[in-house]
């Protein structure tokens, strides 16, 4: 254990470890120390799907230098072997997202038939729009019969057998065509999961190129579909986020107050819990067991849905879930699925907190499970504000809160990044257009996905992105990033002064936003590829994303669904980045084909960089080729018309 | 939106929509719910909240619901720290202050009709115009339309020095901007300070006088707005639209002088939705980045000689200036401005002497190219109020000269000696009218200069169909007779030779398209027999525009078959009009009101419209601004007919059609007219009279009723039942 180790840049995340050690807890960052990654598994070298392995067909530095090379037992190559796990892995992120989804079609049609109280449809107009988009008929229909026939129709995309997932139709006619040429147009959302695990399997596909094809169409119907289904019915049910005020960071918690805390990725039941914390009747049940109140935060992106959607404070993210228990303040912890560690139980048994799960998907033995009714769905919430009341009176060690609280604004869905641009009348993305095309904006970066106890916490995220607004690139944000960016102070107007470079803080200082643009939680990753859609088509960047001068980066990535994005936005013809570790470099010739070789296909490609400014350096270096492919490197003339000019206009 | 002009702007509104909504209620309180309210003669009742919100404004009561929407469209004041986003919610503030200071006009109207003036020109007590009528948002838009005026400058408060101001005002009208004026700046009014100055205010000259409020600002954007609806063909409550219309087409800007208040910053904001940017003197913030507005948004601190400059090319205006080598000013903005008593130094015709104007073709050798005479006495040889006689004889030379362009040529002579300041003329031929003003004598303006004028400006514009012009100005009363004399033996030849023409036995027919600028879908099939709806343009004039400007907006075509000769349909027309109008136009009968008439922009002189009851047609010109048997004035049959679009039942003309052998052939011609105008009858009369002995029904004027006899369609019915109307006894029009 390094004691004069810095794990992390933020003070809060700093103090909370040293906490830990003096409450002698252990956390992720003491683990990550004790173990290292498997360097074989790490680059994708390990094949263990079958029982006469594991093999490893890992090289050492002098067998590659040789040219030798080394198969499983069954002669499965690297390259076969490094893409079997790396479509696993965006298998199990597609079906993270998907499953998600699933549960919120779900809810959302229980919600249209007005089968559970509480849920509803909160935009109507965003409704009408996704409900034309899946061919659902509007004229002279009544929103609730709008509502159930969409959510029936959505329910069918994930276990479509044959066809085209309808969601990819959004897309830009011109990378529609790619999907078409490349044969990679998803069936169904789960099938397409499904024939990944079979032809994974020991003996079946045997190709990199072919693997990679089914990992892409799975990859796609999660981004333009699994995710984009849940993204928009959430918006659908409990209103499109739009500019909120609020406050991140640990210090968000309160001393005097029931501190609970929701984690994970689902908002059905944190959207309950938002109604219920501020509900009379528990404020004053919080008073008897004296308490001011229920302060609700939220952590990782569970956080982010009910801080875009309600302004609820951000207490961190997902390298602070521990700490924030550490702190001793908070009551319970209310979890759901994904990114959740085991070990918050453990944690929790040296402190006062509960752990609740709420889902019976997410089950961690010695917590405590309330799940949760959708049927029912406040009363679920409340009895688990209650639970954390009664847990007021138990706080036991020293509550430590850090004082850190950094006000941002979040709340930037695609829909309102178009309000903002023009107002209800001339609502656009051509200003964000025109101001790429004349250079104030040099392009855009997506900077996504989570934190990793490899690298220093939220460190490279930071970097990175103060890198690319400094350099007038306009960042935009979700999950763990988003997180990271707020703990710092990027999502207020103020940053554009501070930090970015003088065109793109011109620009924000004209529409009065952040250089950095928080759109939501990991899943709404899908508003990125809708935006992106949107400039393309406002015109004068080209046809395709892939023309764009814009760039993606996972600084810090970890999960298997951050495997999933990046293939799809590879796929959609974005060049993107991944940080700290790559899963396929055990083998040259599938990690040369996902970082060159795909690009001729789909416009995007893979890289892998560990160094924050070098990333930086070859996003820009990335938009500047777009820029000069569109002819818009240089200053363009002032066009000034005159009759004959306006009359050509069509 | 820088936030300080955010913070400024969204105060502003609020205060601005605070006001509006006391006065609804105070209005409401004082006349009641009921209490129509409108601008005056127009169709598009508040315009701006027509244009944006679909919803009519008629009585107080309908302002409450428009009071409710600007509140929810007003956005809470920008925090001082970590604010919101603003660009778009200080938009949405800007037109929530455009639709309260409509209803804070429109209630004016109701409170003192005599707020303001009516008509296009100040009266001695009240210099104060408010809102454009239709009659003249049609006439002035015409212009801009066809481009003598690219757009309009809405000026707020006026600058320290009147000088300034009347010189600021003379650069925008040498740009062939309109110049709407309101608001004051510390006092300071700029349509004021012109008066001052001795500069003639009013629509003829442009400089337009709204209102001494920062309200008076709707009168130019509902001037805007109008525009796109009538000539763009949108439908109110298409606000998007509208606005990207006039971001394109309407080439105007804001423009202001001194201190910048919070309610100006609202009205800033408004008009930026509209594409139109803010130039402004006073060291505000600027708004530089591009992407609402075609370029910047707000520009500040440009210094008085640099503004109008500026402020064209911010708005990303290209204005050709003509030069023509005269010591006064010159352009279309000086078209309409009058020259009356003390001011007259010189009059030459309107029936105190003799005045003609020819324009004759001559061999090449004949003439020399820019050579100018003056024989007889000039200004330097007479007093002050002095009258002569006049005769202005061109003579022009070139190897693609036709007999044809003589008359295009000759009627320009009105509108290029118009558009020197201080020149006004009236007529043409042989009844022409000229006045020189003191003022443009003082500074050296001469009978020469007419020459100069003509030359230089038939050089620039029609430079491509001749060689050579030379002009002599005569002013000796034996000479002056002497051409007038062959004058009157030329016009006759060519009445006779271009009544004589038919369209059987023409072939190209031509197109015109200018108007595509402002109605993108429509398309004139010119035919010797059907001039332009406008009036303007006649079949001649566009095959010599087409001469002069091969690639230009009048294009010949070819007439193919003959689909339908009594409907007026050929193959040629009509895959012409498709391609022309965007595949929005598949066929047009170029005689028929009731099968595929042909579309119109928005410019025409008259509107034909069916009365059922009376198996006939009325028409209505533009200057009639009473209600018409339609049940619709011609504002409003203006709205149905305009933008491009295919109307049966409805037809944009112009008024020489009326005694077209083809006036509405299909349905059995001038027979089927059963009402007019009077002041239109008696317009036409002698050439209808000549139509009407043809069909053999000598005394048919008189039995087409007029306001005078019918304002209703019963009562068009008992009046041609009484006359015998031939109408009544055709077939049915169903």
């Amino acid at each position: 254990m390094a004691e004069d180790k810095v794990y992390s840049v933020d003070k809060a995340t700093v103090q909370m470890i040293e906490k830990s050690r003096r409450d002698g807890v252990l956390t992720i960052f003491d683990r990550a120390e004790d173990m290292k990654p498997c360097p074989i598994g790490s680059v994708g070298s390990c094949c263990k799907h079958c029982s006469m392995g594991p093999c490893r067909v890992n090289l050492s530095k002098k067998d590659e230098e040789a040219g030798r090379t080394k198969t499983g037992l069954c002669g499965a190559t690297a390259s076969t072997i490094a893409a079997r796990n790396f479509i696993r892995m965006i298998a199990a992120g597609s079906a993270s997202h998907s499953d998600h989804s699933r549960d919120v079609v779900e809810v959302f049609i229980s919600a249209a038939k007005g089968e559970i109280p509480g849920y509803q449809i909160a935009d109507e107009n965003k409704l009408i729009a996704m409900a034309m988009d899946y061919g659902v008929e509007t004229e002279g229909k009544e929103i609730k019969e709008i509502a159930i026939a969409l959510g029936e129709k959505c329910q069918l995309e994930f276990g479509k057998q044959t066809g085209q997932l309808i969601g990819l139709n959004k897309a830009p006619e011109k990378r529609k065509e790619i999907w078409r040429k490349e044969g990679v147009w998803p069936r169904g959302i789960d099938r397409e999961v499904v024939e990944i695990m079979h032809r994974t399997h020991i003996g079946v596909d045997q190709d990199f190129r072919s693997l990679i094809q089914q990992g892409t169409r799975s990859a796609l119907a999660d981004g333009w579909c699994g995710s984009m289904i849940s993204t928009d019915l959430q918006d659908i049910m409990f209103g499109t986020p739009t500019p909120v005020y609020s406050e991140i960071n640990l210090g968000v918690l309160r001393k005097d107050m029931v501190n609970v805390i929701v984690n994970g990725h689902e908002p059905l039941l944190s959207e309950m819990l938002v109604v219920a914390s501020q509900d009379p009747e528990m404020t004053a049940y919080a008073k008897t067991k004296g308490a001011e109140g229920v302060n609700l935060t939220g952590m990782c992106c569970t956080g982010n849905e009910i801080l875009l959607r309600h302004g609820i404070p951000l207490a961190g993210n997902f390298l602070q879930q521990e700490l924030s228990i550490i702190t001793g303040a908070v009551e319970a912890m209310v979890v759901d699925v994904q990114c959740i560690m085991q070990s918050l139980q453990d944690v929790s048994l040296c402190y006062h907190t509960k752990l609740i799960t709420t889902s019976p998907k997410g089950n961690i033995p010695g917590a405590t499970k309330m799940y949760f009714n959708e049927h029912d769905a406040l009363n679920s919430a409340k009895q688990i504000i209650r639970v954390a009341i009664d847990n007021f009176q138990n706080r036991k060690s020293e509550v430590m809160i850090p004082n850190d609280r950094v006000p941002m604004i979040a709340g930037f869905s695609q829909e309102t990044i178009d309000y903002l641009l023009g107002g209800m009348f001339r609502a656009s993305y051509k200003p964000l257009n025109e101001n790429i095309i004349n250079g104030r904006i040099r392009g855009i970066a997506g900077v996504v996905g989570c934190n990793n106890a490899r690298t220093m916490h939220d460190n490279n995220h930071l970097i990175l992105i103060k890198e690319l607004i400094k350099n007038d690139v306009i960042v935009l944000t979700t999950g763990c990033s988003a997180a990271a960016c707020g703990k710092a102070g990027l999502l207020t107007p103020e940053a554009a002064r501070e930090f970015a470079g003088a065109g793109l803080a011109e620009v924000c200082e004209t529409v009065g936003i952040p250089p950095v643009l928080h759109m939501g939680a990991c899943v709404d990753n899908s508003r990125i590829l809708i935006a992106a859609t949107a400039v393309v088509k406002e015109g004068g960047l080209g046809n395709d994303i892939s023309e764009l001068p814009a760039a993606g980066c996972a600084p810090e990535w970890m999960s298997e669904k951050a495997i999933a994005i990046g293939q799809y936005f590879v796929a959609s013809g974005v060049y993107t980045i991944f940080g700290t570790a790559f899963p396929t470099l055990g083998s040259k010739e599938f990690t040369d084909y996902l970082f060159h070789g795909i690009e001729a296909q789909y416009g995007g490609k893979w890289d892998f960089v560990e160094d924050p400014l070098e990333m930086a350096r070859k996003m820009i270096e990335h938009i500047d080729k777009a820029r000069k492919a569109l002819g818009i490197d240089k200053a363009r003339d002032r066009v000034l018309f005159d009759m004959e000019k306006r009359r050509e206009l069509a | 939106m820088s936030k300080i002009i955010a913070s400024a702007a969204i105060r502003g509104a609020h205060k601005i929509i605070g006001n509006a909504d006391k006065k609804v209620k105070e209005a409401i309180d004082k006349f009641g719910p009921n209490q129509e309210v409108a601008f005056p003669n127009t169709a598009y009742y508040l315009p701006i909240i027509y244009g944006m919100t679909g919803r009519k404004v008629e009585k107080l009561s309908d302002m409450e619901g428009i009071i409710k929407l600007c509140k929810t469209l007003l956005p809470p004041l920008v925090k001082e720290k970590h604010h919101f986003p603003y660009l778009g919610p200080v938009l949405d503030a800007g037109m929530a202050t455009f639709f309260a200071e409509e209803m804070y006009e429109a209630i004016k109207y109701i409170e003192n009709p005599k707020t303001y003036v009516l008509g296009e020109d100040p009266s001695d007590d009240n210099i104060w115009l408010g809102a454009a009528d239709d009659v003249i948002m049609r006439k002035r838009g015409v212009e801009f339309v066809d481009g003598t005026a690219p757009g309009f400058a809405a000026i707020l408060g006026g600058p320290e020095d009147p000088a300034v101001a009347a010189r600021i005002a003379l650069e925008l009208q040498e740009k062939n901007l309109y110049v709407f004026m309101g608001a004051d700046s510390n006092g300071k009014k700029m349509s004021e300070q012109l008066k001052q100055q001795g500069v003639q205010i009013g629509w003829p000259t442009r400089l337009v006088s709204f209102g001494p409020e920062v309200s008076s600002a709707v009168f130019a954007i509902g001037f805007a707005t109008r525009a796109a609806m009538s000539f763009g063909g949108i439908d109110p409550g298409d606000y998007r639209k509208i606005l990207i219309y006039n971001k394109d087409r309407v080439f105007a800007f804001a423009m202001t002088f001194g201190y910048v208040n919070d309610e100006w910053y609202a009205n800033g904001a408004g008009c930026i939705n509209w594409g139109f940017p803010v130039i402004t003197d006073s060291p505000t913030p600027e708004i530089l980045p591009t992407g609402v507005c075609t370029y910047e948004h707000v520009v500040s601190n440009v210094p008085h000689d640099q503004i109008v400059q500026r402020a064209v090319e911010v708005r990303g205006l290209k204005v050709t200036v003509a030069k023509v080598p005269v010591p006064v000013s010159y352009g279309p903005a000086f078209e309409g401005e009058r020259v009356r008593g003390d001011d007259i130094y010189l009059e030459a015709g309107g029936g105190r002497t003799h005045a003609v104007e020819l324009v004759t073709s001559s061999e090449m050798d004949e003439i020399t190219d820019g050579k100018v005479e003056v024989i007889g006495p000039d200004v330097k040889d007479v007093k002050p109020g002095a009258k002569l006689p006049l005769a202005i004889y061109v003579q022009v030379a070139g190897r693609k000269m036709q007999p044809d362009f003589e008359p295009i040529l000759e009627r320009q002579i009105h509108h290029l000696i118009n558009y020197a300041q201080g020149a006004m003329h009236i007529g043409q031929r042989d009844i022409a009218w000229l006045r020189l003003s003191k003022q443009a004598v003082d500074k050296g303006f001469t009978m020469r200069h007419i020459g100069d004028i003509l030359h230089a400006k038939y050089h620039q514009d029609f430079g491509s169909i001749f060689d050579k012009v030379q002009v002599t100005i005569y002013t000796e009363e034996k000479k002056v007779d002497e051409i007038l004399k062959k004058a009157r033996a030329i016009y006759k030849v060519r009445d006779e030779r271009v009544a004589g023409m038919t369209d059987e036995d023409t072939d190209p027919f031509y197109s015109c398209t200018l108007c595509q600028s402002f109605a993108p879908n429509h398309v004139c099939v010119v035919t010797p027999e059907r001039t332009g709806l406008c009036g303007a343009y006649n079949w001649l004039d566009c095959k010599a525009s087409f001469e002069i400007n091969p690639t230009g907006p009048n294009q010949p075509i070819p007439k193919g078959d003959t689909k339908d000769a009594l409907f007026g349909t050929w193959s040629g027309t009509d895959d012409f009009v498709m391609k022309a109008s965007r595949g929005n136009v598949p066929t047009v009968d170029a005689y028929s009101i009731m099968r595929n008439p042909m579309t119109s922009c928005g410019c025409f002189e008259a509107i034909a419209a069916v009365l059922p009851t009376c198996n006939g047609i009325m028409t209505v010109d533009r200057d009639t601004a009473a209600m018409t048997p339609s049940g619709m004035k011609f504002t409003t049959l203006a709205g149905t007919v305009g933008g491009g679009n295919v109307t049966p039942g409805f037809l944009g003309h112009s008024k020489i059609y009326i005694t077209s052998k083809k006036f509405m052939k299909a349905e059995g011609g001038l027979k089927r007219l059963v009402w007019m105008p009077k002041s239109l009858k008696e317009e036409i009369k002698e050439r209808f009279e000549v139509r009407a002995k043809e069909i053999g029904i000598p005394d048919l004027l008189d039995r087409i009723a007029d306001e005078t006899v019918a304002t209703t369609e019963e009562e068009v019915y008992a009046y041609i039942s009484e006359k015998k109307h031939p109408a009544l006894e055709m077939e049915s029009l169903f």
